[in-house]
């Protein structure tokens, strides 16, 4: 079997599995993998940026809440109906990842870090800041009724549950078939050395600029539907912490393969869901698993699996 | 006509200036050295032409364009090849993916066909990392080849190869030197000899005597600079 | 007048606070964003002292000046020493595991402590009225106008902050271990041909700056009160600080500290906090962007 048709076989198997899992699943899990799915969204947006391209931000959380807030005000103030709202939720992601990415591709290593971070804090404070329309860190509801699409209501949990998954699948099957194609190659160049890829006669800055873009827009992707599918809409998801759960998502399951941001969205998820059980400190255990990753596992559960056994893992 | 032409070319970093008012001719075909002492300005030089550093001032003409605004990765667009002076090969890709890159093609049989340029083609699938260093440099010779240059610039290249592997390197590049015109910092000065057609002797950023190995060796000045002080390989 | 002292108590602190950060990048090249849980630490650690010790709060306040911020940074040298060393200080993962430090320090002060906010008494607080002076009717008289005015506690701070200051500067220009920090930070390769232990001056430098940040907590711990979440804007602002000051000079430090300082003060008077905080943020990315300038990862040609 070639690369390309295991992959395909991989990647399709995942969404069948899934597929199934929703029709058999109590209703408890199949909520619960309905939000993974949305936010293993996310976190393959974030791959795109951090484990292909190699870089890492710390202000995914801005494209996340462009997404949600585009698609909820729109909503919610606009009466826009769901469909369009969408639209505009990804389109806002687009747009802002565009000009955060002209700001900050102009920085390297550590300073992109802090700038990226510090877009998404103003970006955080700017939703506080518009509390008449944001109602800030409570946040507002969708009225159910306009969460519908051609007649189907997304507030149903098998539907909701189906929704997220043609999300999943887009982004999966999309980013999978990027990373195929010369630009993915490139793109993984760009990160091994960017110097070198400059000198192959490589646009290294239009790479890195389209890579800000994709990963923002597909974080923005994950933030509308996220919004539309579970009918809320809070500054939370703006906030520091929803733009280092995609980095721990992703460094868990693995950067840089295909599979590994549902991995570790899943995987982080279920604990977390544990131990906020036990303390309403269970952010604790994300702080450890960061430490714990860092110091013996960079390359995460998927990125070892690659390494050790199957080495054709996309 | 010169394929490569600069004129005036000069680079000054915050009051040091490593390349003062360079006039470099390359005609296409020939195989042209630049020697110098160390922190003679030569991978300045190569740089500015090449476009990874911005000039304070001069121009660079290739082909007769005007190229000295257009950044680097246009200029190998254009038919520049360039290696670096520390081997810059991908060290966690495999020689296919590496010769694929410079290529900018994935179709196996040329992936192939220009590793067997150089004798690799059997390793295709090993990590470029796990080659000893002078297979990684041949590696990158071939990534410069592959891309069909009409200039290939050579930052010193046969620094840290065993005698045997530069006997190799010279064979390689004779063979080239019919495809493609060839600028090569060098301090090996046998391997200069035996390659060059003409050579330019850089010091302290300015050319010191450019000409034929014959002249180069003969003219008092270098060998007072350079050759004279038995300095012949670094 | 008033606005301006406060701004001078929130400077003096930020100031020490900010030195720590920017002499861990420094010397270590290293971006600690578990800074600000350190200072937290520091303010926590005052609290659990002040209560455990009872009788006066001088004697609290005293014991806690001095060992929350040695807590602190013991904390921190086991934190280098086992994390951070063995990522071999590489920028991106430093960072990463530093934010995990962060929630780490967090959580257990949020499990250990609770989520209240607690006061600590200051050790003494009388209040000052502040004299104006003006024309009357006999030239200039002072007069003291009603409400203004600070407390000794206040001023303080502001005293032990500025001493601190010089005790450090002192410390690192006059002492041997001031001269081996010096060296390390500028060629930390040399100083290991020169037989300095690399590792244990950058073990015990991580330790200095967290102790920096957990000594101001203390001195600002019985005007503001102890919260596990403190952490959160003395970080921010040290950023600010540290990046426009410029890294490792302490004149830079303390000016864009009092700049900082004074300004987040005014500006929060007039204008709303949050837009002063946005303000800020958005500064701080766009000195970046436009300014690199070898302040973070990049040294100079």
């Amino acid at each position: 079997m070639s690369t390309t048709t295991r992959s395909a076989a991989l990647h399709l198997g995942l969404i069948a599995l899934i597929a199934v899992l929703g029709l058999i699943l109590p209703a408890y899990h199949q909520g619960n993998l309905a939000r993974i799915l949305v936010l293993a969204t996310y976190a393959i947006g974030y791959n795109v940026l951090f484990g292909y391209a190699g870089l890492l931000s710390l202000g995914h959380a801005m494209f996340f809440g462009a997404g949600m807030y585009g698609l909820g005000l729109a909503m919610h103030h606009g009466d826009v109906s769901a469909l369009p709202a969408f639209v505009i939720g990804i389109a806002c992601a687009a747009a802002l990842s565009a000009v955060v990415a002209m700001l900050a591709l102009r920085t390297i290593g550590v300073a992109f870090m802090i700038v990226t971070l510090m877009f998404s804090q103003t970006a955080f404070l700017t939703v506080l800041y518009f509390g008449t329309w944001t109602r800030g860190d409570e946040g507002f509801v969708l009225a159910q009724a306009s969460r519908s699409i051609a007649g189907l209501d997304l507030s149903n949990p098998d539907i909701r549950f189906y929704a997220a998954l043609i999300l999943f699948s887009a982004a999966l099957l999309i980013t999978a078939r990027m990373m195929q194609v010369r630009f993915g190659h490139v793109l993984i160049a760009v990160r091994e050395n960017e110097e070198r890829t400059r000198m192959l006669g490589y646009d290294v800055f239009r790479h890195k600029f389209l890579a800000v873009v994709i990963s923002g827009t597909i974080s923005g992707a994950a933030g509308a539907a996220y919004a539309l599918l579970f009918g809320y809409v809070g500054a939370t998801f703006t906030s520091v912490q929803y733009s280092i759960f995609p980095l721990l998502w992703v460094l868990l399951g693995g950067a840089g393969t295909t599979i590994g941001p549902f991995v570790g969205a899943l995987f982080m998820f279920y604990l977390i869901d544990y131990t906020s059980g036990l303390t309403s400190a269970y952010m604790l255990i994300a702080g450890v698993v960061l430490v714990l990753l860092t110091l013996f596992a960079r390359a995460g559960i998927m990125g070892e699996v690659r390494k050790r056994w199957l080495r054709w893992l996309p | 006509m010169s394929l490569l032409r600069t004129k005036g070319l000069t680079k000054v970093f915050a009051g040091l200036t490593a390349v003062n008012d360079v006039d470099l001719t390359v005609e296409a075909g020939r195989v042209h050295a630049l020697i110098g002492p160390n922190g003679a300005g030569k991978s300045t030089l190569v740089g500015m032409i090449a476009g990874r550093i911005s000039p304070t001032k001069g121009n660079v003409w290739f082909d007769e364009v005007d190229v000295t605004a257009l950044p680097a990765h246009k200029r190998m667009r254009m038919g520049m090849a360039y290696t670096f002076q520390i081997t810059a090969v991908y060290a966690r890709l495999t020689l296919f993916d590496n010769l694929a890159l410079a290529l900018r093609d994935q179709h196996r049989d040329k992936v192939l066909a220009a590793l067997d340029r150089v004798g690799l083609a059997d390793r295709a699938d090993s990590l470029a990392g796990d080659l000893s260093y002078g297979h990684q440099r041949l590696l990158e010779i071939a990534m410069g080849v592959a891309q069909a240059p009409r200039l290939l610039i050579l930052d010193e290249p046969t620094q840290g190869l065993a005698e045997s592997e530069i006997t190799g390197f010279n064979t390689l590049i004779r063979q080239l030197a019919g495809e493609t015109t060839i600028l090569l910092i060098e301090h090996n000065m046998n391997v200069v000899m035996e390659l060059a057609d003409h050579i330019t002797v850089l010091e302290t950023g300015e050319v010191l005597a450019s000409g034929t190995p014959d002249e180069i060796r003969a003219s008092a000045e270098v060998q007072e600079a350079y050759l004279g002080t038995g300095d012949a390989e670094t | 007048m008033l606005a301006m002292l406060e701004g001078a108590v929130g400077a003096a602190v930020l100031a020490l606070t900010a030195l720590g950060l920017s002499l861990v990048f420094g010397v270590m090249r290293v971006v600690n964003v578990a800074h600000g849980e350190f200072y937290m630490l520091g303010a926590v650690l005052a609290w659990f002292i002040a209560t455990s010790l009872g009788g006066h709060p001088a004697i609290g306040f005293l014991a806690a000046l001095i060992i929350a911020p040695l807590v602190a940074g013991i904390i921190a040298v086991a934190a280098d020493w086992l994390v951070l060393k063995h990522l071999d200080y590489d920028p991106e993962s430093t960072i990463v595991a530093t934010i995990g430090l962060l929630y780490i320090m967090q959580q257990s002060a949020l499990m250990l402590y609770g989520p209240e906010a607690r006061p600590v008494e200051p050790p003494f607080n009388s209040r000052i009225a502040l004299p104006w002076v003006e024309w009357g009717e006999n030239g200039l008289a002072l007069f003291y106008p009603w409400g203004l005015g600070t407390t000794t506690y206040k001023l303080f701070v502001i005293a032990a902050a500025a001493t601190i200051l010089v005790a450090f500067w002192l410390f690192l220009s006059r002492s041997r271990f001031g001269l081996i920090m010096r060296a390390t930070q500028l060629d930390s390769e040399t100083a290991l041909a020169f037989a300095i232990p690399v590792e244990k001056v950058y073990a015990l430098v991580f330790g200095l700056g967290a102790a920096l940040a957990a000594m101001a907590a203390v001195l600002i711990v019985p005007i503001q009160q102890a919260h596990y979440l403190m952490g959160g804007e003395p970080l921010l602002l040290s950023f600010i600080v540290v990046i426009i000051g410029g890294l490792g000079s302490i004149r830079g430090t303390i000016f864009a500290a009092l700049l900082i300082g004074m300004s987040d003060g005014i500006i929060s008077v007039f204008f709303s906090p949050t837009l002063a905080k946005i303000i800020a943020t958005l500064l701080v990315a766009l000195v970046l962007v436009f300014r690199p300038q070898g302040l973070f990862g990049k040294k100079p040609a």
